[in-house]
């Protein structure tokens, strides 16, 4: 069938349009020889900060503080003036070869045949399903996701009394949104031991009190046709309570899209479920890169941006063939981190702002992080930034910086230590 | 009071038997109405079903819902080549995981050829590691059924229903049956929005079969909900589970199945737990935590894949080990009671055996020359060709271009269809039993919005 199918061959194809993809369009599209194009299924490009009406974007990438919706017209903007080509309300369904790409949009069904491929297909919250929260399947239970489209695009009613799954940075900004349509949030749920990011909102400078139930998990949703409450247990304890609310917000918990990457048997990686990467964001097959949350989930809208740019450098030699194979030492996290990105160590590589992306499962005031290789410690950093669950926590690459390339693989962990207090306040970064 | 209708034959319940009956019917010399209480047909207990077109080969051998069940494969086997209900002819495989359940199989495979069906296989482990080799360690041997097949239970209820309206047949929604009065002629059936005249009524309410039974003044089964708790998984488990993987039925208790849907998910249940409430359709934790333990043994890699969804749907279960099928001449009533969820292969094999009774009545039961063409369904099937990659559709109408529902692929197209259908949706589930819109697995993280304002403009029209 595809066979008969019009081929329409570009140089590199990006898909997904959210700040990832429409940076990397943006570097790429003026020092490449042909066309950029970013195939996006939504109407318009931008991505998840489009839904995110409050301030918070574009510190780290643009040097502003602008709004979601701001940031992503900007995005937009920048990627067109750049002679990207945006195709939008075109969803890739699938592969048709290596670089080969499926695509439906009302334009047609097509291939676009691409010299190097870019996924930025992004991340998104476990619903309550995937949760496997059991219970009544009431109206009333959103992901942040949701509740941000429902309040913001569509204008839609919420409730009055919600509960937030999860004490994430997300987790606030759905409080906020909460907030603004009317609806008090009368506790949230967190299996930490502290509320992840609960400082950080503080200093936004919009906090009022909510109660969060540390140590904690739902047990069951009820309510008939509305969510009428939610039981909660205490992890330690196994003490149950029950809160009565008609708003339940499932918030955080992000799960890379990464269906496309998985279709065509990349290699993926089991803590961040992405496709693994080496430093210049390229997967285990040649001429396929992923950036921003689709391999690190998530970090902010900011820093996914910027894996856009960083990722040209490896696209614009893959085209030049001269980003030949080289060997790669596997990168591990050990049980203090759920996972670290990237995956692979190439010598001489660079990764994206120099850094290593871990995402914490303990709690670190100030933490020591250290990188052993084949039983022996190859480097030790201290960062002067907390390490808590619920964010990216960034480490120096330099800690890896002396890994032998013929040996075997990295470890990066936690020194032990007994400190385990909640992270101090500083400046909140949306995502 | 109002009169709703007055027909010849009132159907009540617009599930998978109602429906068949009512499209049956329909299709001779007579006026039908089909009575849901329900807002949208195959809103029941048919909604639950595990989608699994039987052969039977299972079924207690000399029982009504043995021949039923080997009918109706046949007969919605043909019905679904010629409407686009979606099927996909995997296959099963019953696994044994212990000794005794591997001493069951050979009197299996004889119990299925006294069901009429001869292509049973009894296989080793080797076999069964073959078939399916992501099973988890420890199975000792298998039995393989390979007509047992995977369909849409929405499609096939829809398919029914519309098929039944076109052919002249009154649906009512919203019509709960509330009084029943018989005289001479016929029956006055009591219903919140009016009464339905009707000269024979026909009892096929599923989990309100009782209820209905006890209004002709009958006291003689009780229908308990037995509630099954399922989840659905990822589209990407899908190439674990190349064909319906289940249990054998032993003294340890009744074991969960792994099956691919139609859809292309894997699903994993369903539990089986006897409840007095007829609206529990909740899930619960106890429920989880057995499939869970299931899912670890059959197999574990499965687990690590993502839960798309759980349900948790009643079936219909009475005491009998058999279908409950009575006319009742003098009451101008007919009961088609009991009917678990083999029923989805078998209600068309029941409108036909409901036909065959109603036989010998005043009804004229004499086919019509001029009967429609039965509807042709959209296809909800992964194994055909959907909208969203059809691409001379695409170009005639760039409607089946626009994906509203990524996870799903659901185009404008369809969703504009649903809504201009013979049986439009009036909810969410509705369209999502329609369409699968909104049934993937970002549940709503990305078109719930959407999905909601589509509904609202759809419901408008």
């Amino acid at each position: 069938m595809s066979a008969e199918l019009p081929v329409e061959h570009v140089a590199v194809a990006v898909v997904g349009g959210g700040p990832s993809g429409l940076t990397a369009a943006t570097a790429l599209a003026p020092v490449v020889d042909g066309e950029v194009r970013v195939i996006e299924r939504e109407r318009e490009t931008g991505g998840i900060p489009r839904h995110s009406d409050h301030p918070g974007y574009g510190l780290r990438d643009l040097h502003r503080f602008v709004s979601g919706p701001a940031y992503a017209r900007r995005l937009t903007a920048t990627a067109r003036d750049a002679g990207a080509v945006l195709e939008t309300e075109a969803q890739v369904t699938g592969w048709d070869g290596e670089r080969r790409l499926l695509v439906t949009s009302p334009r047609g069904r097509h291939v676009v045949e691409a010299d190097a491929v870019v996924l930025a297909t992004g991340a998104r919250e476990r619903p309550r399903p995937a949760r496997r929260i059991p219970g009544d399947r009431p109206d009333g239970v959103y992901t942040t996701g949701q509740l941000q489209n429902l309040v913001h695009l569509h204008h839609a009613e919420v409730g009055r009394r919600a509960v937030v799954v999860g004490a994430e940075l997300v987790s606030w900004s759905a409080v906020v949104t909460l907030r603004e349509a009317g609806c008090e949030t009368v506790a949230m749920v967190s299996r930490y031991a502290h509320a992840e990011a609960y400082a950080a909102f503080r200093a936004w400078g919009r906090a009022t009190h909510v109660p969060v139930r540390t140590r904690s998990r739902v047990v069951s949703i009820e309510g008939r046709t509305r969510v009428e409450a939610v039981v909660l247990e205490h992890l330690d304890t196994g003490e149950r309570t029950r809160v009565e609310c008609d708003t339940v917000v499932t918030t955080g918990d992000w799960v890379p899209d990464h269906e496309l990457a998985r279709l065509t048997g990349l290699d993926l990686d089991r803590g961040t479920r992405g496709p693994s990467v080496d430093g210049s964001l390229r997967t285990s097959r040649a001429g396929v890169f992923a950036v921003g949350n689709l391999v690190h989930p998530v970090d902010t809208a900011d820093a996914a941006a910027l894996d856009g740019r960083h990722v040209a450098d490896g696209v614009v030699a893959d085209l030049r063939g001269v980003l030949g194979e080289s060997d790669s030492v596997p990168l591990l996290a050990s049980d203090d981190f759920r996972w670290v990105s990237p995956q692979r160590l190439v010598s001489g590589q660079r990764t994206p702002r120099g850094d290593l992306l871990l995402w914490p499962e303990t709690s670190r005031l100030l933490p020591v992080v250290v990188a052993t290789q084949d039983g022996r410690e190859i480097g030790r950093a201290r960062t002067a930034w907390p390490a808590a669950p619920g964010r990216v926590y960034r480490v120096p690459a330099s800690v890896v910086s002396s890994a032998d390339p013929a040996g075997g693989p990295v470890t990066i962990s936690l020194r032990s230590t007994d400190l385990r207090r909640p992270p101090p306040r500083r400046a909140p970064r949306a995502r | 009071m109002t009169t709703l209708a007055t027909v010849d034959v009132a159907v009540i319940g617009a599930g998978i038997v109602g429906s068949a009956i009512a499209r049956d019917l329909a299709g001779r010399h007579l006026s039908v109405a089909l009575i849901e209480g329900r807002d949208d047909v195959g809103d029941g207990t048919s909604k639950a079903n595990t989608a699994i077109l039987h052969t039977g080969f299972d079924a207690k051998p000399g029982t009504l819902e043995s021949r039923m069940v080997a009918r109706g494969y046949h007969l919605l086997g043909e019905y679904a080549e010629r409407t686009g209900i979606p099927v996909e002819r995997t296959g099963a495989v019953l696994v044994a995981w212990s000794d005794e359940e591997l001493d069951a199989l050979p009197g299996l495979k004889e119990k299925a050829e006294a069901n009429g069906y001869d292509a049973c296989a009894l296989i080793g482990a080797d076999g069964v590691y073959t078939l399916v080799p992501d099973l988890g360690p420890g199975a000792l041997g298998g039995l393989t059924v390979p007509g047992e097949s995977i369909t849409c239970t929405w499609t096939t209820n829809l398919a029914l229903a519309t098929d039944a309206v076109r052919r002249g047949a009154q649906l009512l929604r919203g019509t709960r049956v509330t009084g029943v009065e018989s005289h001479q002629d016929g029956v006055r059936l009591e219903t919140a929005r009016g009464d339905v005249h009707a000269r024979w009524v026909v009892n096929a309410a599923g989990l309100g079969a009782d209820a209905v039974d006890r209004l002709f003044g009958h006291e003689r089964f009780t229908v308990t909900p037995r509630r099954g708790e399922l989840f659905v998984f990822d589209k990407l488990a899908r190439p674990k589970v190349p064909l319906i993987v289940l249990p054998v039925p032993s003294s340890r208790g009744k074991g969960v199945l792994v099956s691919p849907t139609i859809y292309g998910n894997v699903m994993l249940g369903p539990t089986s737990e006897n409840i007095e409430d007829r609206t529990a359709t909740g899930t619960t934790e106890e429920g989880f935590d057995f499939l869970l333990s299931k899912g670890e043994r059959l197999m574990p890699s499965l687990l690590e894949e993502e839960v798309t969804a759980s349900y948790a749907g009643l079936r219909a279960a009475i005491a009998s080990e058999d279908y409950l099928v009575d006319l009742d001449a003098d009451a101008r009533y007919l009961l088609v009671g009991g009917i678990r969820s083999t029923g989805l292969t078998a209600g068309m094999a029941l409108a036909e055996h409901v036909v065959g009774l109603l036989g010998a009545t005043d009804l004229d039961l004499t086919e019509r020359d001029d009967l429609p063409e039965p509807p042709r369904m959209p296809n909800l099937g992964e194994a055909g060709v959907r909208p969203y990659e059809d691409a001379e559709l695409i170009a005639r109408d760039p409607a089946y271009g626009r994906i509203v529902c990524f996870c799903e692929r659901v185009t404008a197209g369809e969703v504009r269809d649903a809504f201009a259908s013979t049986i439009p949706p009036c909810d969410l589930d509705g369209l999502r039993r329609r369409t699968r819109m909104a049934g993937g697995r970002c549940q709503g993280f990305y078109c719930g919005a959407d999905a909601a304002s589509l509904l609202a403009q759809g419901v408008a029209q």
